[in-house]
């Protein structure tokens, strides 16, 4: 016990806030940016590239705030906790010391939980703040999210087993020495598998039935304010781009320095934009067929051939 | 008031009798406080003008002049580039455009709205009926002059006021916030029982607790 403490490398917790502050700040221009660009879309400039920062203070800055209890405490708590772990257990630059953070040699089955971890804390929060559509919204979500994780979970097993690992940073190491090299193109179909899952878990059209802004006015976190919102805004921007590092690891090479990983996770990003500009939304019953029609059996294929 | 809010004796599924009072058991009975500024003048201008530059509006269009606030979200206009945006839900909004004509039922619902959403909190007053009534000035079931109900920060006058005037109305209000004038929210709760009595003045079927958290 004494010498696992002493062996620590204990610089290795501030280097982890840095990737944490990096992260969070290259979220809140890049999700801001990705706005933009849809804004561009429909022909209008669309928020300054500063909005979140502002939009954080202004929240942090509410004189009022209102709970409903302990859970609903609790909810974004969750949320941020499953955002930061995943990105605290994941390698994000592949072969730095000072960015490695907390991985070890059974990551990949951490960051599959952590995934789901954030919207089941979600979900005990939205239900005690009592509002019926904050139940409606975590029920699709938690519906869509089984379904989406199932090709997901499907890919990360044909992967490990192409690559006879569970770390993340020798499936990395794996992919070096190329592009040929990327599980894009050495398992094609598990890739393919993984982004149709990653569609569904960005909460961008065609899979935003959850939110539905129109519909259910934002879904879970119709009570949520304040501070509590600003928690959770934080979460949105922490979260999507810890999901996309660990896709980034697993299917596209991972990256060796920081302009790589913003220029890959900004990529992928775009990938989920672009489907989200041009098809409408698909209704949960519609959106679970589809994962199950067209995403599952990729994935089944793709852990057969391996 | 309405049945189900009437205070009442219920039977529970294992034969116990208790006293049910929904007024009083489902709902918060506390009034408003006023809230002081933070702490350090630097840091309230700072807060002031992050507030003013996130206006989150009320998705909530009481009267005809809905319609002028529509615009606003289309490339001619683009209020987003003025860190204006909409919210649908009255926790997360600081702006309340009330847009036209008030009719006292929507005035309930209005004050319903307007007490869920978090202080600072400001109420911009569109098209001349809420100013003075406009062309309704004589009708029997609509409020004549809304700042007798409700703190009003800004009023924009015309009716219909253009998209432009309104994101003229909004700079304007943003000045107000960036000055610190814009304590809606606080005078709500020093005049709290002026307000009240106005409110149920014109509301005859009042079956809400006196401030809705």
């Amino acid at each position: 016990m004494m010498e696992a403490l002493v062996e620590f490398n204990w610089m290795r917790i501030p280097w982890a806030l840095l990737t944490v502050f990096i992260v969070f700040n290259y979220g809140f221009l890049m999700t801001a940016l990705i706005q933009k660009i849809a804004a561009r879309v429909g022909r209008r400039h669309g928020i300054p590239i500063w909005q979140n920062y502002i939009d954080l203070i202004k929240n942090y800055a509410l004189r009022t705030s209102i709970t409903h209890g302990v859970m609903f405490y609790l909810g974004p708590v969750f949320r941020l906790s499953g955002g930061v772990g995943l990105l605290l257990f994941v390698p994000t630059i592949y072969g730095s010391d000072m960015f490695s953070n907390f991985s070890f040699a059974g990551d990949l089955i951490l960051a599959l939980y952590f995934v789901f971890f954030g919207t089941l804390g979600m979900a005990l929060g939205a239900a005690e703040s009592g509002h019926p559509y904050s139940a409606i919204g975590i029920t699709r979500g938690l519906s869509q999210m089984t379904a989406a994780e199932l090709p997901f979970a499907l890919a990360v097993f044909a992967v490990a087993l192409q690559y006879q690992t569970l770390s993340i940073t020798d499936i990395v190491a794996a992919q070096q020495g190329g592009v040929l090299n990327w599980t894009l193109f050495t398992n094609p179909f598990a890739v393919a598998a993984a982004m149709m899952s990653f569609l569904g878990s960005m909460m961008r059209p065609p899979f935003d039935v959850v939110l539905a802004p129109q519909e259910i006015p934002i879904g879970p976190p119709t009570e949520y304010h304040s501070s509590f919102l600003a928690m959770m805004q934080t979460n949105r921007a922490l979260f999507p781009i810890a999901k996309i590092v660990v896709y980034m690891n697993l299917f596209f090479g991972g990256a060796a320095s920081w302009p790589v990983l913003f220029l890959k996770v900004f990529l992928i990003y775009m990938v989920s934009a672009f489907v989200g500009v041009v098809f409408p939304r698909f209704r949960v019953e519609q959106s679970i067929r589809w994962f199950l029609i067209w995403a599952v059996p990729l994935g089944i294929l793709a852990v057969v051939l391996v | 008031m309405k049945e189900e809010l009437l205070k009442r004796i219920v039977k529970t599924p294992d034969g116990q009798e208790i006293e049910v009072d929904p007024l009083l058991d489902y709902y918060c009975q506390e009034g408003p406080t006023v809230q002081p500024p933070a702490y350090t003048a630097i840091i309230e201008k700072l807060f002031n003008w992050a507030r003013s530059e996130s206006l989150w509006i009320l998705g909530f269009g009481t009267g005809c002049g809905a319609i002028e606030m529509r615009p606003l979200m289309t490339p001619r206009f683009d209020a987003y580039r003025y860190g204006i945006q909409w919210r649908p839900t009255p926790r997360q909004s600081n702006l309340f455009v009330i847009s036209g004509y008030l009719s006292t039922k929507t005035l309930k619902r209005v004050i319903r709205s307007y007490e869920q959403m978090q202080g600072p909190k400001y109420v911009v007053g569109l098209g001349s009926c809420t100013i003075n009534g406009g062309m309704y000035w004589d009708s029997y079931n609509t409020i004549k002059r809304l700042d007798d109900y409700l703190p009003v920060d800004v009023y924009i006058a015309g009716c219909m006021p253009r998209p432009e005037a309104l994101l003229a109305g909004f700079e304007e209000l943003k000045k107000i916030i960036r000055a610190g004038k814009a304590e809606g929210a606080n005078l709500y709760a020093k005049n709290f029982e002026w307000y009240k009595a106005n409110q149920k003045s014109v509301i005859h079927d009042w079956d809400m607790p006196d401030y809705n958290w």
